[in-house]
Parts: C-alpha cells; structure tokens; sequence
C-alpha cells in the first residue's frame, strides 16, 4: 500500500481504509439516533417485517411464489436450524432463531446491496446486542430447565471426569459459558463483515485511485475494480454463511443447556 | 476521503460499542421479534399444518376407502360361503324329504292295496255267503220239491221241511 501511495502522480497520497471508515456522521445534524448503520437497522426491521408478513398472511396451503419464498426461509431456520439441533422441545425457540437469521442477514447484505452498501454488523454494537440476547436465552433456558443450582453444577463439574482435572477444567468450562460464547459469537460477526467491508473499501478505492494516476497506473486500476467485484461475491457467500453460523451456534447453546448433561 | 481528519484526530477503536447503536439495536430486534412471532410464524405454522392436514386427510380417506372396499369383500365372500351353505343344507333337505315323500308313498299305496284286497276279499266271501244262503234256499226249495214230488209226501211242515234239508245239507257237507 505503501508503495502505490509513493507511486501515485498526486501529491496528496492515498489514504488507505481503515476503521474510522466505519464512524459514519448523523444524517440529520448532531441526532446520534440518525447514522446510516442506525437507519439501516430500522429499514431492516421494516423491511424483513413487509416481507414475510405479505408472504405469511394468506398462509395457504398451495402458497403463491412469495409465500413459497417466505415459507422456504422460515422452514430452513424451523427444520435445519431449530429442529435439527435443539429437538423435541424446539418449536419454542423457532420465533427467535427465525428473528435472528433473517435480522442478520438482512443486515449483513446490506453491505453489497447497491446504494446501502454498509453491512450494519460491521459495527460492534449490534453484535453486541444479539450476543447478549442469545447469552440471556441459553441460559435462563439452561436454569429453567435444570434449576439454578444443578446447572451451574453441570457447568463448573463435569459429570464424569476425574476430580483433580476439575481445577483446569472449571475454570475453563466457566470461562467458555460466562465470556467465551458471548465474544466469540459477537466477534465472529463484526470481524468478518468489518474485515469484509474493509476489503472491498480497500480495492474500490484504490481502484479509483489508481485510475486518477499515471497512464500506467490507470491500466492497472481495472484489475482493482474487477478484483473488488469478484470480492462482492464473496462477500455474499460470508454475509450468507455468518448469519447462519451465529444461528446454528445459538441453537447449539440452547440445546446443550436443554440437555441434561453437556 | 471526508473522515481525514477524523483519522488525524485519532484511530477510533472499532470494538467500542455505540451507546445509541446499542438501544437502537436492542429496541430493532425486539420489535422484530414481536413482529415475526405474533404475525409471521403462527401463519407459517398454520400453512404447514393444513398442508400436513391435507395430505394426512387424503392418505387416511384412501385408507378408509381400502379398508371399506375390504370389508366388504369379505362380507360378500362370507354371503356366498353362507348361501352356497344353505343351498347345501336344502338339497339334503329335499333329498331327505322326496325319500321320505317316496316312502310314504309307497306305504300309502302297500296300504291302499291291501284295503283294495281286504275289501274284495270281504265282498267275495259276502258274496259267497249270500251265494251260499240264495243257494241254500233255493237248493232246500228244488231239492224239496223234488223229494216231494218224488216221494209224494207234501211236507208243509215248515220246521220239519228246514230240519230235512239240514240233514241233507249236513250230508251234502260230510259226502265231500
């Protein structure tokens, strides 16, 4: 990067993305409540809203295309995700799992989709969020099942392992419940659309720069473009695959506090 | 690149969360979740289950279908296993009657005939009496009359004249 900025013609030199790319102004004059990615999230909610209630509301038995689409989503996160993993006691849990997948990848889409292009998970705070939300149902899950006492039992004893391995393995086993699960999920999601969004800043960006350059460099700058398009795609295959890991793993977590030893 | 000074001013620390973006992600969500949980899955799940109810109801009528069409064959199979039966049991019956019809028959008709004989018998052997009584009186008479012609003794006597002919009967009777 270096390089290209010694290289460009212009003495003013490029910036390179970096992460204050992310710090996007209010729309409306100093309201907080007003950046893009706070927008963006309230035109998701709309928008998954409009969507799967015009697909759910006939709810007939031949559905219609858009019901069919609707219904196809809904059944992957009921079926693959929820019943797959969690079992009998699933349809409980369908609302939520159904709420984040479709709130995360939404969002998460939001990052190539012409115009918008800024995935809203690239800032921390949401993540944040629905980790917390996820931390919260696993475990009051986990305690109404089991009771308080039993399941932080389970959690810090491992049933079946010999006793002296209990001073590695609590400490461990509370570390992953309380603080590994929470982060790990919520930065799995920033990371990966933050890291995302930063790449395709990286060669749009430069693309454009280059071809304010040298003749030469501007032959290059197609190259950046194209490469930056050829990411786009990719971008999708990880928004798809993020949105579904954070569900899945969501699902796993409630099904291994509904389970009676994990 | 309009955040320039904004980077002059500072790397900002990307995993330091907004506070407004946090309520704002909290009260989006929520209110997604309402939405999707009261609007969307209870239609959802209603399809699908009158769609299983659809294609449950179809496959249980046609089992009902089968299982009719099967009861009544083997209905029909246990009418005609019942009737070939009765057929069976009438025919013994028939045979059993036309032999006893035949029987009686024949009894009646032994019986007729020997009626028919008795009576002829009877009425030959009356006969044969009357012929023996017509006889004798008339035999007495001419056997009379020619004794009294022949002997010339007029036997008016009426109880002698019938002790005579007994006699004469009596040793017609012992001369045989």
């Amino acid at each position: 990067m270096r390089s290209l900025v010694r290289l460009s013609a212009e003495g003013e030199g490029f910036v390179p993305p970096s992460s204050n790319d992310f710090n996007l102004p209010p729309i409306f004059g100093d309201n907080a409540f007003t950046t893009k990615p706070i927008v963006m999230v309230f035109f998701s909610v709309i928008l998954i809203s409009i969507f799967f209630i015009a697909a759910s509301r006939k709810a007939a038995v031949v559905p219609s295309k858009l019901q069919f689409a609707g219904e196809s989503i809904y059944a992957f996160v009921r079926n693959d995700l929820a019943r797959d993993v969690i079992g009998h006691e699933f349809m409980r849990f369908v609302p939520y799992l159904f709420t984040l997948f479709t709130f995360i990848l939404t969002n998460n889409l939001f990052g190539i989709v012409p115009l918008l292009q800024f995935p809203t998970m690239s800032r921390v705070s949401f993540p944040y969020v629905l980790a917390v939300f996820t931390f919260v149902v696993f475990h009051y899950v986990g305690i109404r099942k089991q009771g308080l006492g039993k399941y932080l039992k389970d959690i810090m004893f491992m049933p079946g392992v010999p006793k002296p391995v209990y001073i590695l393995l609590t400490p461990i086993e509370l570390a992953t419940f309380f603080l590994v699960r929470p982060l790990t999920l919520s930065l799995r999601l920033f990371a990966n659309m933050f890291a995302g969004h930063l790449l395709l800043l990286v060669f749009i960006m430069g693309g454009d720069h280059l071809f304010k350059g040298v003749i030469g460099l501007k032959l290059v700058s197609p190259f950046a473009f194209a490469f930056g398009i050829g990411l786009t795609f990719f971008e999708f295959m990880v928004q798809c695959l993020q949105a579904y890991i954070f569900t899945l793993l969501t699902a796993l977590y409630i099904a291994g506090a509904l389970a009676d030893e994990h | 690149m309009r955040f320039v000074n904004l980077a002059e001013a500072g790397k900002l620390n990307p995993l330091i969360p907004h506070t407004a973006e946090l309520i704002v992600g909290f009260v989006a969500f929520s209110l997604l979740f309402i939405v999707l949980r009261s609007k969307v899955v209870p239609m959802f799940e209603k399809a699908f289950k009158e769609r299983t109810n659809a294609i449950q109801g179809g496959m249980e009528r046609a089992e009902q279908a089968q299982l009719e069409a099967q009861r009544a064959l083997v209905q029909y199979n246990e009418q005609l296993s019942k009737a070939r039966e009765e057929a069976q049991t009438l025919r013994e019956e028939a045979r059993v009657q036309g032999s006893a019809i035949i029987e009686e028959l024949r009894t009646k008709a032994q019986e007729e005939a020997a009626r028919i004989t008795a009576t002829a018998q009877a009425s030959i052997e009356a006969e044969r009496q009357q012929a023996i009584t017509s006889l004798r009186g008339e035999v007495g008479a001419l056997a009379v009359e020619l004794a009294s012609k022949i002997v010339g003794e007029a036997l008016d006597d009426q109880a002698r004249q019938s002790r005579v002919v007994d006699r004469f009967l009596d040793d017609l009777e012992k001369s045989k």
